[in-house]
């Protein structure tokens, strides 16, 4: 028990205790901060594992992306202070017991496989330079398709964004016309 | 660091990903149902980046699919929050049991 596998534990914990939580707190903005946490911790077991590219990019766009754009949505939709209201006690005891029986099947899969074939321990520390240069590459290993086909889809998301979100024009109108009238 | 197994990242990865499914079972509200998606997704890039580092050191392909899943997740997250306010605009409520017309 060094401090490396100490860190990974107490990482572990933090991920799926702050999960956990995240999915039972009656409060939604509490669930959103336990959410943000549960992120966090998954962004540091990436530290753990020594892919810190991996790790800025997650802190980059779940923590300062993802979930300040939910907390603007609560705050846009919801009462924020307000509880929620609690399911069912018999849909939670069915639906903790599909998510348990589930968690058992597929941890006892993996207990049981024997077939992982480790290498022999070479260290793996990919540099930035190398991920840069597979990704925008055109020969047989390189993800040149996938990242223009990713560009467009992140193109039509954020054109589908503002249409969808936009407010109807003459909902507009009408909404404008009523502030004139007021003043 | 060898000292950790590949099977208890795995393990820790299961756990998540069926945390967010309980989540998506007993949420009836969209943006929570939205936060167990996201802890999904990311219980996937953990597989992903955990194989790429213990099975595979020689490749980097386990990277670009977390890259890939990473951005994709946040184009969902975008579109998935304006359907939610433009709902929340003809509702006045984002909860799935409110949203009924299309069921019957």
């Amino acid at each position: 028990m060094n401090i490396s596998s100490i860190l990974f534990y107490a990482i572990a914990a933090l991920i799926l205790g702050a999960g956990v939580l995240a999915v039972t707190s009656v409060k939604i903005f509490r669930a959103a901060i336990w959410l943000l946490f549960s992120l966090i911790g998954i962004a540091a077991l990436y530290f753990w594992m020594q892919v810190e590219f991996i790790a800025a990019i997650q802190i980059v766009v779940y923590v300062g992306g993802i979930v300040v754009l939910i907390i603007f949505s609560i705050f846009l939709t919801q009462n924020s202070g307000k509880e929620m209201n609690s399911p069912a006690v018999g849909k939670k005891i069915f639906s903790a017991l599909a998510a348990l029986f589930g968690m058992a099947f597929v941890a006892n899969l993996i207990a049981h496989y024997e077939g992982f074939t480790y290498p022999s321990s070479k260290p793996f520390n990919p540099n930035v330079a190398e991920i840069g240069t597979q990704m925008l590459s055109t020969t047989s290993h390189g993800f040149i398709l996938p990242f223009e086909v990713v560009s467009m889809l992140l193109l039509a998301a954020m054109v589908g964004c503002i249409v969808i979100a936009m407010r109807p024009k003459n909902d507009a109108e009408n909404i404008s016309l009523h502030h004139n009238e007021t003043n | 660091m060898q000292e950790i197994p590949l099977t208890h990242i795995l393990f820790v990865s299961t756990a998540l990903f069926f945390i967010g499914m309980y989540g998506l079972f007993t949420r009836r509200n969209l943006i929570t149902m939205l936060m167990s998606i996201e802890l999904m997704l990311n219980s996937v890039n953990i597989n992903f980046v955990a194989f790429n580092k213990y099975l595979f050191p020689d490749n980097l392909d386990g990277l670009f699919f977390t890259l890939f899943i990473i951005t994709i997740a946040a184009a969902e997250a975008a579109v998935a929050i304006a359907i939610i306010i433009n709902l929340y605009r003809s509702h006045q409520s984002i909860d799935v049991e409110d949203a009924t017309e299309m069921k019957y």
